[in-house]
Formats: C-alpha cells, sequence, structure tokens
C-alpha cells in the first residue's frame, strides 16, 4: 500500500455514463493483486472531501485503469479531469480475490454491470480459463465483454431488457451452466448486493465455493473509520468486519447479510 | 526551537495529536505515515467489553465534513490489550487511551485496568460520543455525573485524565470548571456536533442510527469559539480539535486557547495531515520569530 500523487494518462468515455480512467503508478502497479481497490482522492472537489473507492481493472507496468460510473459528485468532477492531471491515490488497498492454483477449480465468474471492471485482473492470472457471466440492465451497462473474450474466457451476457444476450438477471445462465456441470467448480462475484446475495445462495444449494466482493459504503478506505463493515460470522458469533481491510472479497459461507440479534 | 508541550504529568514532543476514532489503534496508519514523528496516538475509544456498534450506514459525506454513527465498535480492554498494545506500546510516543463505560464504575474499572497494564502516556474520557444510546454524551451534558465520573477515575488511576467535552451544552463554562475540579488535567474540546442527514428520495435519514455525529472542518468556527470560551474558565491544558487540515487551523486553535491539538476527520481523506500540521507550526514559529510554541497559546488579542 502505497500514497502518491500520480498522473492521468487517459480518461475516456466507454459507454454512456461509464469512463475507463488509466494513470500512471508504476511503483503501485506491481502490487496490486485481483480485487483490489485504489482510494482516490478527486483534488478538484472543494467541499467534498473523502476519498473514493475503485475497483482496480487492467495493470501494465506503467499504471493501472479503473472503469467507473459517473453517478455522484465525486465521480462526475473525475469525467471533467484530462491527461496530464493529477490525482492522490492510495493504492492496492483490501483482501481480494484468490487466484485458482494449475490444477484447482474451474473459475465460474459472476459480475453485475461494471462489476465485471473488478474480476478482469483475476480472469487475466488465472491458470485456466473459465466462464464469465454479466448481468445488466441495457446493453450500455455491459462494459469488457471483448476485454475477456480477448484472454480467451467464454461470455455469456444478460440483460433485463433483452438488448443484448439473453433476456433476464445473470443469476439465469450461471444456474443453467450449473445445472449442466458442477464438478471442481468455483464462483467468484462482484455486483449489487442483491446479486451477490443470489449468488451466495446459489453457492449453498450445490454446494460450490464462491468468493464475494462486498459492496459496502466506505470512508477512510484503510481501517480506521470502521464505516464499511459487514456481519461476518466468527466462531460461534459474529462480528462486523470491514470490506476495507478484511475484505472486500469474503468467502460467502462467512457473510451474514443481516446482523444477528 | 521548542515544540514540547505537558499534559498533566505527560510530556508531548510536539502539540499535534490525532482524535480519537480517526486513527484506528495507529497500527492501520503505521505504514502510510511515522508515527513516532506525532505529539502523541490517541486511540478508538473502549470499554470493558467488546462492542459490535451500530448497523450501516455509519457514515454520510456531507458539505465540508462528515456525519458519524459508528457507535464505537470495539474490541473492549482485553481484546485490545491483546490485540493493539504490543504494537502501541513499541512507539516512541505515548499512547492516550480514550475509554468509556455505561455506568461510573465501569469508567473507573477500565481506568484502573489500564493504570495496571504500565506505560499508558494518559487517559482520555470520553463522555461525550453523541451516537450510543447509554453512557457517552449522557455524562457529558449533565454536570454532577460529570463530575462523578472524572473524580470516580481520578481515585482509579494516577494517569494523567483528559476529559473530552461535549459541544452539545448552553456554555460550556461548567462542565469544564466541573472536570477540572474533578481532578482532570486536561480537556479535549471538542467532540462531534448531533447532526443528521435526510435522502430526499426516499425520506428515509442516511444514517442507520437516524443521527450522527458532525465533524470535519465546517465545524472548525464553533469549535475555535468552544475552546475559547473553555479557556476563559479552566487553567487546565486544552487540546483543541474540530476540523484541523492545515497548520493554520491548528495554530488558530491555540491562539484561542488551546495548548495541543488534534487531526479528526482530515485523517480519513489525507493520512498525512498530522505531519503536515507539525510541519506548518515550525514554519509559523520562524516566520514569527517565536522560540517556544506555548508562546502561541491563548494569544488571542481580544481588544
Amino acid at each position: 500500500m502505497l500514497e502518491q500523487t500520480v498522473q492521468i494518462v487517459s480518461n475516456e468515455r466507454d459507454t454512456d455514463l461509464y469512463f475507463r480512467l488509466v494513470v500512471r503508478a508504476p511503483e503501485i502497479a506491481p502490487l496490486i493483486q485481483p480485487g483490489q481497490f485504489a482510494h482516490i482522492r478527486v483534488l478538484p472537489m472543494s467541499d467534498a472531501l473523502l476519498r473514493r473507492p475503485f475497483s482496480i481493472y487492467q495493470v501494465t507496468a506503467d499504471g493501472f485503469s479503473i472503469l467507473y460510473k459517473a453517478v455522484g459528485k465525486g465521480t462526475e468532477v473525475l469525467t471533467r479531469m484530462r491527461c496530464g492531471e493529477e490525482l492522490n491515490v492510495i493504492a492496492p488497498l483490501g483482501h481480494g480475490f484468490t487466484v485458482q492454483q494449475k490444477t484447482g477449480s474451474v473459475p465460474l465468474l459472476v459480475a453485475g454491470g461494471y462489476g465485471m471492471a473488478a474480476m478482469y485482473l483475476l480472469a487475466e492470472r488465472s491458470p485456466q480459463k473459465g466462464i464469465v457471466f454479466v448481468g445488466g440492465r441495457r446493453r450500455v451497462d455491459i462494459l469488457c465483454e471483448k476485454e475477456f473474450r480477448a484472454l480467451g474466457w467464454d461470455v455469456r451476457v444478460a440483460t433485463e431488457d433483452g438488448s443484448q444476450g439473453e433476456r433476464g438477471l445473470v443469476t439465469q445462465p450461471l444456474l443453467a451452466e450449473l445445472r449442466r456441470d458442477i464438478i471442481n467448480r468455483k464462483l467468484f462475484a462482484c455486483g449489487p448486493t442483491p446479486m451477490l446475495r443470489a449468488v451466495g445462495r446459489i453457492a449453498d444449494e450445490f454446494n460450490v465455493p464462491a468468493e464475494l466482493s462486498m459492496d459496502e459504503h466506505m470512508c477512510c478506505g484503510v481501517g480506521v473509520c470502521l464505516t464499511c463493515v459487514i456481519p461476518v460470522k466468527a466462531g460461534g458469533h459474529w462480528e462486523y468486519q470491514r470490506t476495507c481491510t478484511e475484505g472486500p472479497v469474503f468467502d460467502s459461507r462467512q457473510v451474514l447479510w443481516e446482523p444477528a440479534a | 526551537m521548542n515544540l514540547s508541550v505537558r499534559i498533566g504529568s505527560l510530556t508531548l514532543q510536539n502539540p499535534v495529536t490525532v482524535a480519537s476514532g480517526t486513527f484506528g489503534y495507529g497500527v492501520e496508519y503505521a505504514r502510510l505515515l511515522d508515527l513516532n514523528q506525532l505529539g502523541a496516538v490517541v486511540v478508538k475509544g473502549i470499554r470493558l467489553g467488546a462492542v459490535h456498534g451500530n448497523p450501516t450506514p455509519r457514515t454520510v459525506e456531507v458539505a465540508s465534513g462528515l456525519i458519524n454513527a459508528i457507535g464505537l465498535q470495539g474490541p473492549g480492554v482485553d481484546g485490545f490489550i491483546e490485540k493493539y498494545w504490543p504494537f502501541l506500546s513499541g512507539l516512541k510516543v505515548p499512547t492516550i487511551i480514550n475509554i468509556w463505560g455505561t455506568t461510573v464504575e465501569e469508567y473507573a474499572e477500565v481506568a484502573r485496568r489500564f493504570d495496571a497494564l504500565g506505560g499508558v502516556g494518559a487517559l482520555e474520557l470520553n463522555v461525550s460520543c453523541p451516537n450510543i444510546k447509554e453512557g457517552g454524551s449522557h455524562f457529558g451534558t449533565d454536570c454532577k455525573l460529570l463530575s462523578q465520573v472524572v473524580a470516580a477515575c481520578r481515585k482509579a488511576t494516577t494517569l494523567p485524565l483528559i476529559t473530552k467535552m461535549s459541544p452539545n451544552v448552553v456554555n460550556i463554562a461548567p462542565y469544564a470548571k466541573a472536570a477540572e475540579e474533578s481532578g482532570s488535567d486536561a480537556l479535549a474540546v471538542t467532540n462531534s456536533y448531533p447532526a443528521m442527514a435526510i435522502d430526499i428520495e426516499s425520506r428515509k435519514p442516511k444514517l442507520a442510527n437516524v443521527t450522527g455525529g458532525l465533524t470535519g472542518p465546517c465545524i472548525k468556527p464553533i469549535a475555535i469559539k468552544l475552546v475559547w470560551d473553555a479557556a476563559q474558565a479552566v487553567k487546565i491544558p486544552i487540546i483543541g480539535m474540530g476540523g484541523i487540515q492545515t497548520a493554520a487551523d491548528a495554530i488558530e486553535f491555540m491562539i484561542a486557547g488551546a495548548t495541543a491539538v488534534a487531526v479528526g476527520t482530515a485523517n480519513f481523506y489525507e493520512p498525512q495531515t498530522a505531519l503536515q500540521v507539525i510541519g506548518g507550526i515550525r514554519g509559523f514559529m520562524q516566520r514569527h520569530g517565536l522560540a517556544d510554541v506555548r508562546e502561541i497559546t491563548g494569544s488571542v488579542r481580544v481588544n
């Protein structure tokens, strides 16, 4: 983990409200593991003080990229930043996905919208190619299909309006695949909480392991403030654990979904 | 150039500390900054037993500030000693432990436990957390209860006691005096201000706890005024805090009457802030030809 002021290499619109931002960060790049995030301070914001966490998308020797959606104050300011401008970054942060051993299970990735970006590095570094299931509301929400195909992965798309791939939720093609074959499969998921919960239930039902990248509102990003906690089973009890430090990736069997009474 | 200050029997190498709850247990920031350059490390509030804390969302960003309702999640005295004390006791700078309880007896018991531990720099009595139902600000907004808590802790330990004051009172002076008279060695002014934020589309509060405590640069001018008020009322040193982002902010608190300061919410977005503040205080002293940082304290020129 390093704190550095880094330069923007490019910041371009992908589709709709989605942007790809590339920064030059040669010291941070080699430290990055799949599923980790960067905590970015968008310096031009005056009255919004906090850093914004972004999953890391692609990594090169020189730097890394993020894929983000302009949804709020921070990301809107970010869309207006240009090549050569600076951002302050603390990265890489968090406990990410487990990269499979050569003899390990066949990875099945489940992504909701731009959650797919957070899983690119996992696919790239996985010794065996698997299937990535990606879901979104519309065609524009399906983002890095081409990049996953270029890695030699099978991509199965579902959109709620049927504008691309199967019509419906991402869990449908996932269920179909698991019904076909569950031997030696492992699930990895990143996306909105209802999707993660559904994937957790499916993992339970088919008795396959699953790693979930949990989405909880973050503040400091380094384990200090205790904002981003989720209830997790610990021994015979439960406790709040930090998605920025113990997570964002948790074993689905650990996740409680609701605090115990 | 002397930067050291005294808080009771405790000497700080410089007047810049961190605010409890914004710095975890120190170890989390050890990879991002040299903790041994701080005046002191102040850890998150500890009570006797472990605490789950509040449900999420626990914080919300507002204009130039943050509202939090963490609910004092923590490992309890035993968990703290086991998990964090080996690291903290190895630091060259003192650790100030923020303690709380739901009864006067619990405060005293926690104070006794940390007194017995050995090596603790000071105890900060949290009588001002707005986010828990029992304890917290309940003790800080009632002069009689406040006196009882401070007196009970005074009996339980010889460690320097810092009382962390609630801003949620009409006039801080009688509370400040009550803490001083009951044996507090210093005051920490101030904790967060009770606050609320609502999502206008869903009409739901933005915090699961409904209300929380406001911190960050937006509270600085009111915190400066509280420090000024408290400084008029007591002779014991004051640790000033509330929205410090720069050395200029810290110096303003000192001019208002603070002997030391604490960087709080800024740690969340810029972990280097405290170190930058120390450097900036040195620069200010050079510019103004000051040999001793204590010359700044209470130097406000009113009329």
